[in-house]
């Protein structure tokens, strides 16, 4: 029991210095490196949201048209439910690791991680927004002469979207934060901060780093909700998978 | 696969999933008792509900890492930073599923108990609540699955159930370990909801087997 001092004195052994965590903060945030470099936040800040936008663009292109192909012709209903189980029971963790000892370290395992991750919530909102189409109107479309491209394209598609921006949102914030995890495999991101603060024992980073994700992550999330607000006013909303 | 390893390490595996089961059950359980309170609340005091979900929702957003990671200079490499971080994940879900399914309940089922005479307490935990126990438990279950997952992200924790295999093994770059953490944590999220489905037919007999 060392009483008030216990807490800035020599750990046995190691060596590392058990400072105050505002003094920590407070080295991290005064070190040039942190602000610019290689390793500097608007550097980290510039990865993650690179890395995310181009995983989520990717994974939309991929499977967006395809889902809306399959609900237009009423299949892949069974498909989407068995994603959504499955999905939500495998850890992002492990499928993060298995794809980049399966393709090796740096940002491209990341990116194939993050769009198969993007992928699944992108394909059952779509499914289920075209499968909630009021029947009475594809019929009116049917009913008009409209042909079955067209009935998609111009009817199901539309009516459909608000519930395919919530997929997309979800994507987006699952993304963002499977970023962060993919310091741990990979390489950069905003989580690089928090992996290397864990190695370091360095509070200050850890906590700089932990602040830095949960703004971005929750800053997205309201651009985004108000976005979609913006696309369709009154927007419904769907179960999410994280 | 290397199944020597497997034969060598069963114990340890058996510890980690039991690790896995207990960090899970912990944060379900206290998650729920919250998760239903603030629910009750939200029921009763309609203008809170829009900042409980705000609230639960921020903390739905934040990612797991990031949250592990700033906890951990208050409360360490703990179990307790791991559950903090586990049961704030579990709030929204089942708030959500709590308000919807109480809000489901048919006014009819209201002035009936009402006219019997039941006090506003007695009607919600004696007609309210068990009417809205399916769309409650499928909260609950979401929660359950989502919260296997996660504890695989406690291993930077230290911790992880089987997600120190996952951890361990992309430090080693060892497959066996990875698929033993990452499928063995996929069975378990299966089994417990398995387990959570048939906790709920037991809680509730009237619906039959149409409520799965």
């Amino acid at each position: 029991m060392g009483g008030a001092v216990a807490h800035s004195v020599d750990r046995a052994g190691g060596g590392v210095t058990d400072r105050p965590l505002v003094e920590e903060l407070w080295l991290f945030l005064g070190d040039p490196q942190t602000w610019w470099g290689p390793a500097s936040i608007p550097l980290r800040l510039a990865e993650h949201l690179l890395l995310s936008a181009v995983a989520v663009i990717i994974a939309a292109a991929l499977v967006i048209p395809p889902a809306l192909w399959a609900a237009h012709r009423r299949r892949g209903v069974v498909a989407a439910a068995a994603v959504v189980n499955i999905g939500r029971a495998v850890p992002t963790f492990g499928i993060l690791v298995i794809v980049v000892v399966w393709l090796g370290l740096g940002p491209w395992p990341a990116l194939v991680a993050l769009v198969a991750l993007s992928g699944p919530p992108m394909f059952t909102n779509t499914v289920a927004g075209v499968l909630a189409v009021d029947p009475a109107v594809l019929e009116s479309a049917w009913g008009m002469g409209m042909t079955g491209r067209t009935v998609l394209m111009k009817v199901e598609a539309p009516l459909a979207l608000p519930v395919i921006a919530e997929g997309v949102r979800i994507a987006i914030s699952q993304v963002i934060a499977t970023a962060t995890l993919a310091a741990l495999a990979a390489g950069g991101g905003l989580g690089r901060f928090i992996v290397d603060g864990f190695a370091k024992r360095d509070q200050g980073e850890l906590l700089i780093g932990a602040v830095l994700v949960a703004s971005v992550a929750v800053v997205a999330e309201m651009i985004f909700t108000r976005g979609q607000r913006r696309l369709v006013p009154s927007h419904t909303s769907t179960e999410g998978s994280r | 696969m290397n199944w020597e390893w497997v034969g060598r390490n069963w114990i340890a595996i058996v510890e980690r999933t039991w690790e896995h089961i207990f960090l899970t059950g912990v944060a379900v359980v206290v998650g729920t008792v919250i998760a239903i309170g603030l629910a009750v609340v939200a029921v009763r005091r309609r203008r809170w509900y829009g900042p409980i979900t705000s609230v639960t929702n921020i903390l739905y957003t934040v990612p797991s890492l990031a949250l592990f990671a700033f906890l951990v200079p208050f409360t360490g490499l703990s179990t307790l930073t791991s559950e903090i971080g586990l049961v704030s994940y579990t709030l929204l879900i089942i708030v959500r599923n709590t308000v919807a399914g109480i809000d489901g309940v048919s006014q009819g089922v209201r002035e009936a108990a009402d006219g019997m005479g039941f006090t506003p307490r007695r009607r919600f935990w004696k007609a309210e609540f068990p009417l809205a126990l399916p769309v409650i438990m499928a909260g609950i279950r979401i929660a359950s699955v989502t919260t296997v997952g996660l504890v695989t992200i406690t291993a930077i924790l230290g911790q992880g159930g089987l997600g120190y295999f996952i951890l361990a093994g992309l430090r080693s770059f060892f497959w066996t370990q990875i698929i033993i953490g990452t499928v063995g944590s996929v069975l378990l999220a299966v089994v417990i909801d398995v387990g959570l489905l048939w906790v709920e037919r037991l809680l509730t007999p009237w619906t039959g087997r149409a409520a799965v």
